[in-house]
């Protein structure tokens, strides 16, 4: 260890470090999954969108040199696999819940096979911005540093959350997740409207699965991503639908994976496993909090049949 | 929905479509042969007694797990927590083996199959009573259940339940040569695959032949009916997850009892995962699920074989059991419309 020794203060400025490191794959994720569900749509395929986002942008650093052509690079795979879902659940009878399932088999499989060559090479990762740089105790400069990933995530939830709330094409995704016939009457095509809100969540997640592989962990590996795709669905619907509440819960979220590294780095290795389930832990709890067998949720996207 | 005929069509041309799509991808990225990868698949999986052997085995947990999703499924609830309730299925068993492995080999195998089908039935029914008592989507609880459940596995493994003597990879001490579940007479396949068989029997018998079966169908086709005709719809959706879960919980057992001896790390290698792909695509009919079962453990067992042979990564099983489960999705489509479009072609021909 080098630096001060923090004691005990250092789990929380561990868990701190952790929202700020842990958290950015989930902001875009469920940004993504957020625009997505406004729309009337849910993909449970961000998962695999992740992997695929993950391994298509540490394959294109390696082999372009540019972190940031990665990062573009899995926005477009992101795009693609959203497209996917979006144009699968057009076709009538297609469940959309069980779809999202098959594409997270088969994205994650997908970038197991195709990743298999970027194993082991080391490809270049993206920058940190060091904010920190005002203190002198190193653990402080360390939790303090800061990827551009993630203040554009924090960027994307205002903006996302002003574009829906003041601009046309805004109200017209809210029209195609509340009403299909109000949004017909307006004269929107609701098919075309998802199409472009799913595709572009699918986006969204794979420049969080490019944040994986470039910056934290920073390496690609077959199990780089633990569920964070599947957790951001639960997220939104704890975010009741709001992108600015999914950028607190993504915080809330990476601050509780942070838990058990951080206990074990000052001592406590008792029940390192069970507190590594705390994101799980969590989400089910605020789902059974925030849900209700009476009521759709507040909030909900009124064509959303998924918390029907 | 459809009648047998048309079903059995319908997903040859789903099966068809993903070996195309599949075999794309093997020309066009790894430059293999798809039909020598396809005439090695199937020696892999069931060209000699000994390959067929292993797939045997490896299908009897896809048809246990694969009850997990298809019950709950009757009832119109779509639940993917199979792999944690194999997993912590294979830690009860492994735990209740070793608490009675002096009794003698048939009271420790009840014993295990007993605690592994209560503990996973507990586990799916959780799910099904969230979704049941509080309106949680059982699809999400129940997968974050799954983390939940392979973390505690960790735990117990690694900590209560470790064997001071399992060094690299931490297990639960063995429950003995002398109380693993023995092969089926002139086979090396052991008891499960009887095991899976028979819970998809009863299964099937239950559902066609016993009004608790009706039930079900008339829950599943239409809650609000079921509600107003006096079904207790809770308790349906209750026992439903508690059987689907008790079946992935004893897939669990099976593991521990018949393969590792043991629980470890080794139990969660997602079996529960592609049992989810073998209910979809065997329709959650329970029958259906023995040959599905038998076909995707086929293809698991020839994955070592196109790795050595052909030199592809081993997620190429993945892959293709992704493709089907999508193109079975997809296919969904086509039926009460594929006799239309038949139709439609041969009048276009006629013209």
């Amino acid at each position: 260890m080098d630096g001060t020794d923090l004691g005990l203060w250092g789990v929380p400025l561990a868990m701190l470090a952790g929202a700020i490191r842990v958290s950015t794959p989930f902001i875009f994720v469920s940004l993504g999954e957020c625009l997505t569900e406004r729309s009337g749509r849910i993909n449970l395929g961000l998962e695999g969108t992740l992997m695929m986002g993950a391994m298509t942008a540490y394959g294109t650093a390696l082999l372009s040199g540019s972190p940031w052509l990665g990062v573009l690079v899995a926005a477009g795979v992101g795009l693609l696999l959203g497209a996917l879902h979006a144009a699968l659940c057009q076709l009538p009878k297609v469940n959309d819940i069980a779809t999202g399932i098959g594409l997270m088999l088969f994205g994650t499989g997908l970038a197991f096979f195709l990743g298999k060559p970027y194993i082991q090479p080391k490809a270049p990762n993206l920058g940190a911005l060091d904010l920190g740089a005002w203190s002198s105790i190193s653990q402080v400069q360390q939790a303090l540093q800061v990827n551009p990933l993630f203040l554009i995530g924090i960027a994307l939830a205002f903006a996302l959350a002003w574009a829906l709330k003041n601009t046309r094409w805004g109200l017209i995704v809210r029209l195609a997740g509340e009403s299909v016939d109000a949004a017909l009457a307006i004269g929107a095509s609701v098919g075309r409207v998802r199409l472009l809100a799913t595709a572009v969540g699918g986006a969204f997640a794979g420049i969080g699965g490019a944040f994986l592989s470039l910056y934290y962990p920073g390496s690609w590996n077959e199990g780089l991503s633990s569920g964070q795709g599947l957790m951001a669905v639960a997220l939104v619907i704890f975010a009741r639908w709001d992108p600015i509440r999914c950028l607190w819960a993504s915080l809330l979220f990476g601050a509780a994976g942070a838990i058990s590294p951080a206990l074990q780095s000052v001592g406590v290795t008792q029940g390192y496993y069970l507190f590594s389930a705390a994101p799980y832990v969590l989400t089910l709890a605020l789902m059974i909090a925030t849900c209700s067998p009476a009521r759709s949720l507040r909030g909900a996207p009124g064509e959303l049949g998924a918390v029907k | 929905m459809g009648t047998a005929l048309e079903r059995i069509a319908v997903s040859a041309l789903a099966l068809l479509a993903s070996a195309v799509i599949f075999g794309l991808l093997l020309v066009f990225y790894a430059g293999v042969d798809p039909f020598e990868a396809y005439a090695l698949m199937y020696q892999g999986a069931f060209g000699s007694w000994f390959s067929f052997q292993n797939t045997l085995t490896r299908a009897a947990p896809l048809i246990l797990t694969a009850l997990c999703t298809a019950l709950p499924a009757r009832l119109g609830l779509i639940i993917i927590g199979n792999e944690g309730a194999l997993v912590l299925g294979g830690v009860a068993a492994a735990a209740a083996g070793v608490a009675v492995a002096a009794s003698g080999p048939l009271v420790t195998n009840l014993a295990m199959a007993a605690a592994a089908m209560v503990v996973g039935g507990a586990w799916i029914a959780l799910a099904g009573g969230l979704r049941q008592y509080r309106g949680v989507n059982e699809t999400i609880s129940s997968l974050l259940l799954t983390y939940i459940a392979i973390a505690l596995m960790n735990h117990f493994v690694e900590g209560p339940l470790r064997d001071p003597t399992s060094l690299n990879k931490p297990s639960t001490p063995p429950i003995g040569d002398a109380n693993m579940l023995g092969t089926i007479a002139g086979s090396d396949v052991h008891w499960g695959l009887a095991f899976g068989i028979a819970a998809c029997l009863i299964c099937y018998l239950v559902q066609r032949f016993t009004t608790f079966g009706f039930a079900m169908q008339v829950i599943g086709g239409n809650p609000k009916t079921a509600r107003m005709m006096g079904l207790n719809v809770g308790r349906y959706v209750l026992i439903a997850c508690a059987a689907g879960g008790a079946a992935a919980g004893l897939a669990g057992m099976v593991e521990v009892a018949a393969v590792h001896g043991k629980a470890n790390a080794s139990l969660a290698v997602g079996y529960g995962f592609t049992g989810i792909l073998v209910s979809f695509l065997a329709r959650h009919h329970p029958l259906a699920i023995i040959p599905v079962a038998i076909l995707l453990g086929g293809i698991g067992a020839s994955g070592g074989l196109l790795q050595r042979r052909l030199d592809l990564p081993d997620a190429a099983v993945v892959v293709l059991q992704g493709i089907i489960f999508v193109c079975i999705l997809a296919s969904e489509t086509l039926y009460g419309r594929s006799w239309a479009w038949l139709w439609r072609f041969r009048a276009a021909e006629g013209r």
